[in-house]
């Protein structure tokens, strides 16, 4: 790895010790309940780890974008519904504050900051996934605002959230909304029984004439999906990257202590060449997920227009990584892999999750090969052939 | 390096999308020569590249669907900060 001299040394510890107090004894119960501790989500909030790449004027403090990565990486590290907290509330403080007028920035930033309001980012519908562009929840506008009719599923938060970033059809056009959650018209369905990112606390938000003052419109209307939904999730996938990053090496660091304790055929588990074989492809795709995010990071830092593409790129591999470093872990652990007493069987769960969400591989690959074809001028022909 | 803002937003698209056919009207979004992300990408371009801060009552699409449209969007925006 490389480690010495990085920035952002003295925050990984940090981070790690935060986590290590407050989060990882807690990852295993927060899976099989299926729900976080607002006590450690308030400790979350009371650190500053909720928005710390928002300017110091909201609340935040600036934080460069591959230290942010880390403090991903760290909570990912011990708990991955943990972290979608961070997903799901930065994406939303991040399209207000890119995407905001200055009173809703004014109004909403320091709130999201100091976590006195947990915000959740409403987007796929019941008949909208990945075609995420064309909403079928509708805003018709009327006297004193808005009146949203339709639903919202799969919203990370959405159980706890106290205010939501709405994506609905308006006279044609994709239009972002903020809705508070208290709004008249506007109720909330726990969603139970997820795969992985359990603790994550889904809802189902059904819109029955939910009215929306006009001052709630985020951005102008139409540009709902392509600029404060496509900022929203831009975000929420460089999290996730980091994210997948600390999941590799919890499965790396479970699997190398489990293979150098086990013996089997009068030898330890870490003898086994096919077992190094894995253990060399996961600590390769560590290495490999870390390099894309940090490349993403310091692009983002420098407002770099290719950084959108470049965390596509590390978000898709990371996830593709920590799903095989998962599933690997799992299968050396054996029996002990598909128990609970190891977080490797939780880890495989969380990891499927992060090749789904903000943006699914398909998609990712989609929008990789689109830009591959854009960098490559077509001619008129087949390449040329190698002489012989 | 191209001087004027028109054509250090040209040479930017020529860059990004490696097209010799974008005439400086051309809508990006309609061709269908970029997807939706690319918005935001040149959101971004557009603030580094001229040192200009894209407001909210700027995140309109329109100004940044075709050469002309931006490099518009991005002279009127440094006339108002210099003004």
């Amino acid at each position: 790895m490389i480690e010495n001299g990085e920035p952002g040394v003295a925050r990984r510890e940090e981070f790690r010790s935060f986590v290590e107090a407050t989060i990882a004894p807690h990852a295993a119960r927060f899976d099989r309940e299926e729900k976080l501790d607002h006590d450690v989500i308030r400790k979350i909030a009371g650190a500053g780890y909720l928005t710390p790449w928002l300017p110091k004027k909201w609340g935040g403090e600036a934080m460069d974008m591959t230290v942010y990565g880390l403090l991903n990486e760290e909570v990912g590290y011990a708990c991955a519904a943990t972290r979608s907290l961070l997903t799901a509330h930065g994406m939303v403080a991040q399209a207000i504050h890119r995407c905001g007028s200055t009173s809703q920035r004014d109004r909403y930033l320091p709130l999201l900051s100091n976590g006195d309001r947990i915000a959740a980012f409403a987007l796929s519908e019941p008949a909208v996934g990945s075609d995420a562009a064309h909403p079928e929840l509708s805003a018709v506008p009327v006297t004193d605002g808005f009146r949203l009719q339709g639903t919202k599923t799969w919203i990370t938060l959405g159980q706890i959230a106290d205010l939501f970033l709405v994506l609905a059809q308006c006279e044609g056009e994709a239009t972002a909304f903020i809705v508070d959650r208290r709004s008249e018209g506007l109720s909330v369905t726990p969603i139970a029984g997820m795969l992985g990112a359990r603790g994550a606390m889904l809802a189902t938000l059904d819109f029955d004439g939910c009215v929306v003052a006009a001052d709630q419109v985020l951005a102008r209307p139409g540009s709902g999906f392509s600029l404060v939904a496509a900022t929203a999730l831009d975000h929420g996938r460089y999290g996730v990257a980091w994210s997948c990053v600390g999941m590799i090496r919890a499965c790396l660091d479970t699997a190398t202590r489990y293979t150098s304790e086990r013996s089997q055929f009068g030898a330890e588990l870490s003898q086994h060449q096919l077992v190094r074989r894995i253990i060399a492809d996961m600590l390769t795709g560590q290495h490999a997920a870390d390099l894309l995010c940090r490349r993403a990071g310091t692009l983002r830092e420098a407002g770099d227009p290719n950084a959108v593409m470049e965390t596509i790129i590390a978000k898709y591999f990371a996830s593709k990584a920590a799903m095989r470093a998962a599933v690997d872990a799992v299968q050396l652990l054996g029996a002990n892999g598909c128990s609970d007493r190891y977080p490797v069987a939780r880890i495989l769960r969380d990891a499927k999750v992060m090749e789904i969400i903000e943006g699914s591989s398909e998609i990712s690959q989609l929008s990789i090969a689109g830009h591959a074809y854009r960098q490559h001028p077509v001619g008129s022909g087949p390449p040329p052939a190698e002489s012989t | 390096m191209p001087a004027t803002i028109k054509g250090r937003v040209k040479s930017y698209f020529r860059r990004a999308m490696r097209r010799d056919d974008i005439d400086d009207d051309t809508d990006i979004f309609e061709a269908g020569v970029v997807d939706s992300l690319f918005a935001v990408q040149l959101v971004a371009f557009t603030e580094q590249e001229f040192g200009v801060v894209v407001e909210d009552d700027d995140l309109d699409l329109a100004n940044f669907r075709s050469v002309n449209e931006l490099a518009e969007f991005v002279t009127r925006k440094s006339a108002l900060s210099q003004g």
